[in-house]
């Protein structure tokens, strides 16, 4: 039910054109060094990449999953997915085994590794903001609409319609429909995605998923293991057992045939 | 001949002594410079050998614990009881180095009781965690009999022993849902890993694998404790252990050529890149090679061909964990995991750690002298040992 009201960014690649307002916006916000970057870090939770000499550029930030596979790895539930769609990480949980860093398919959790206290760093989506009904940051500071902050459904229409009225301008599709079940971030481009430098070789279903079919198992597992083990050990000792009482069974049976030729013998 | 021995060990306690030196030198870096200063740990390679190695083969080679524990309790294989104490204590203090390994990886390590208490059932590092925490507690019971016997506690020895079963039945579960889980953390990073390793089939080969290792880590122990303590090996028993191996390693093989079939992956293998190469080495030193040595009664039967086999066994074991771990992420040139020499130092020191810890608790403890008959040569093994200690 929350879903409806889940929050979005629709990323369109057309539009950019790589003034990095979205970034200083995103440093002031967040309290961060103002300094150029091109990859993601600690101190950058987004970064707009230059492709193709400067014709074509591409901001990087975390995408916020409908299903995020980091909420679904930490084994300390560091990582929550809001119904407002940001997706935040709790560091008074957090141990560092930096499990999310591995299973994040877009490689996004940043660590503070100069740190001795570390953290793992990324995109907050504004979460105060847009539970105050604001948009954020870096959407606010886009110049030229090509960060478009809205309800997911309506980001999702508005990117169907912008394919729909610029013919030859798009590629008809738009990133974070369903990459890994679904994204709170999107992208329209007029480039393949690849060529953004997006992972496309992404499950259609939440990576979730992948490890809770095995690990759903476990409780029937458990109880289907410890049967058969007990019954094997229940035979194994009967199977002892049964060979003892034979073994003296026969001993006896020994005993009570030469008491009898003994017996005879004195006859 | 005697005075070989002695000197034999000498160096050996010199090699440990120089190997745990450099892992506390490495450790305090860790805890004081953290871990970008003394890891090539980076974002784009977050997880290195103290997981690759320290954790997943750490853990894996104390398999051994639950397989003969099963062995000998489960399948009522008597036998098999003068290998077991010492297959446990290997199993136990493989998993307390592996708990160390975790303190030096965590960058929070004093929240690592939060495992305890947030529960997150969905993350397959809350499986892992929790198998960890339950089999060392497992394992240390299953030990502890040989600590009341030294300290002459009848009662809590009885105790012990009236819960063995149920015990040893907990262990098979938790080691074999362990074992499987530590494949299992992989499932969910299909697009980074190379087709060759990453496979829903994970969990099955690391649980055949892990068999495979446990029996050759207790072949190699065994052969390794015969030379320290002066005892006669227990070849008949080894050699019936290989047989299990060989059948082991032709289902991992089974498993892992079929799968990599059933994924269209086959055409990596000949490929010729670092990753191929790679695979090829770890599949044919570490599998092909073992399995058709050990198909041989000649080799089964010989302790240099128990004890060279059973060391291929456990290269491959390690090749195919750490090349799960760390090569399947590499790309050249971009995505390079080289360890640093913190890393190394810490992982050896730790390996070494294990090696003294395991000598030290084999005098203190009667680790060997359970079930007399294992010992086939002749001499008793109190005997001797009182007689190298005493040298």
């Amino acid at each position: 039910m929350a879903m409806g009201k889940s929050k979005g960014l629709l990323i369109d690649v057309t539009r950019c054109i790589g003034c990095r307002s979205c970034a200083v916006a995103c440093a002031e916000a967040n309290h961060l060094p103002q300094e150029e970057a091109s990859e993601l870090s600690a101190t950058h939770y987004t970064v707009v990449k230059s492709l193709n000499n400067d014709q074509l550029f591409v901001r990087r930030m975390c995408m916020h999953c409908n299903k995020p596979t980091c909420v679904s790895a930490c084994l300390v539930g560091a990582f929550t997915k809001t119904d407002e769609g940001p997706v935040l990480y709790d560091e008074s949980k957090c141990i560092g085994c930096r499990y999310c860093m591995q299973a994040c398919p877009f490689e996004v959790p940043r660590y503070e590794w100069g740190s001795l206290t570390p953290r793992i760093q990324k995109c907050r989506m504004c979460y105060e903001r847009v539970v105050r009904g604001e948009q954020t940051a870096c959407a606010a500071a886009c110049p030229t609409g090509a960060n478009l902050f809205g309800d997911r459904e309506s980001l999702i229409e508005e990117g169907q319609k912008r394919i729909r009225e610029n013919p030859g301008q798009y590629i008809n599709d738009i990133y974070g429909l369903t990459e890994a079940g679904g994204t709170s971030v999107m992208y329209l481009s007029n480039v393949p995605f690849e060529a953004l430098g997006l992972p496309i070789n992404l499950p259609k279903e939440p990576i979730p998923d992948l490890s809770w079919r095995v690990l759903s198992q476990i409780p029937k597992y458990t109880v289907a293991a410890s049967v058969l083990l007990f019954g094997i050990r229940w035979i194994t000792a009967r199977r002892d057992d049964v060979a003892k009482f034979e073994a003296a069974e026969r001993r006896k049976n020994e005993e009570l045939k030469q008491a009898a030729y003994a017996e005879r013998q004195r006859r | 001949m005697k005075d070989l021995f002695a000197k034999k060990i000498t160096f050996w306690k010199l090699v440990a002594g120089v190997l745990i030196l450099g892992g506390i030198v490495s450790a305090v870096e860790r805890y004081s410079l953290g871990l970008g200063a003394t890891t090539h740990l980076a974002d784009t390679f977050p997880w290195g050998i103290w997981i690759g190695i320290d954790i997943l083969v750490g853990v894996g080679l104390a398999a051994g614990g639950f397989t003969i524990a099963g062995t000998v309790y489960i399948l009522n294989l008597e036998r098999f009881r003068p290998i077991l104490r010492p297959t446990i204590l290997t199993a136990f203090l493989g998993y307390v180095l592996v708990i160390c390994g975790l303190m030096a990886d965590l960058g929070r390590p004093w929240a690592i009781w939060h495992a305890m208490v947030m529960w997150n059932p969905h993350s397959v590092m809350f499986e892992v965690a929790w198998c960890v925490m339950l089999y060392t507690t497992v394992l240390a019971l299953e030990f502890s009999p040989a600590v009341f016997e030294r300290f002459k506690l009848e009662r809590a020895k009885n105790v012990v022993k009236t819960i063995t079963i149920p015990l040893v039945i907990l262990g098979v579960v938790l080691s074999t849902l362990h074992q499987s889980s530590l494949g299992s953390l992989f499932l969910i990073i299909p697009s980074r890993m190379h087709p060759l390793w990453y496979s829903n089939v994970l969990p099955f080969l690391f649980i055949i694998s892990c068999v495979a290792a446990g029996l050759a880590m207790t072949i190699f122990e065994s052969f390794l404790s015969a030379r320290a303590f002066g005892r006669a090996v227990e070849l008949p028993l080894l050699s019936d252990l290989a047989r299990v191996i060989v059948v082991v390693l032709a289902l991992f093989f089974t498993v892992r050529i079929q799968d990599l079939i059933n994924r269209d992956a086959l055409k990596y293998v000949f490929e010729g890149s670092y990753q191929s190469n790679l695979f090829l080495l770890e599949i044919v030193m570490g599998v092909v090679a073992p399995f058709c040595l050990l198909l041989f009664r000649r080799v089964r039967t010989s302790k240099t061909g128990l004890f060279y086999s059973s060391v291929l066994v456990l290269a491959g074991f390690v090749a195919h964990r750490v090349n799960t771990a760390i090569t399947s992420m590499e790309h050249w040139p971009s995505r390079v995991y080289i360890p640093s020499w913190q890393e190394i130092g810490i992982t050896l020191g730790l390996a070494a750690t294990g090696f003294v810890a395991f000598s030290f608790m084999a005098r203190y403890f009667n680790v060997f002298g359970e079930g007399a008959h294992g010992n086939v040569e002749g001499s008793s093994p109190k005997i001797t040992l009182r007689a190298v200690a005493s040298k």
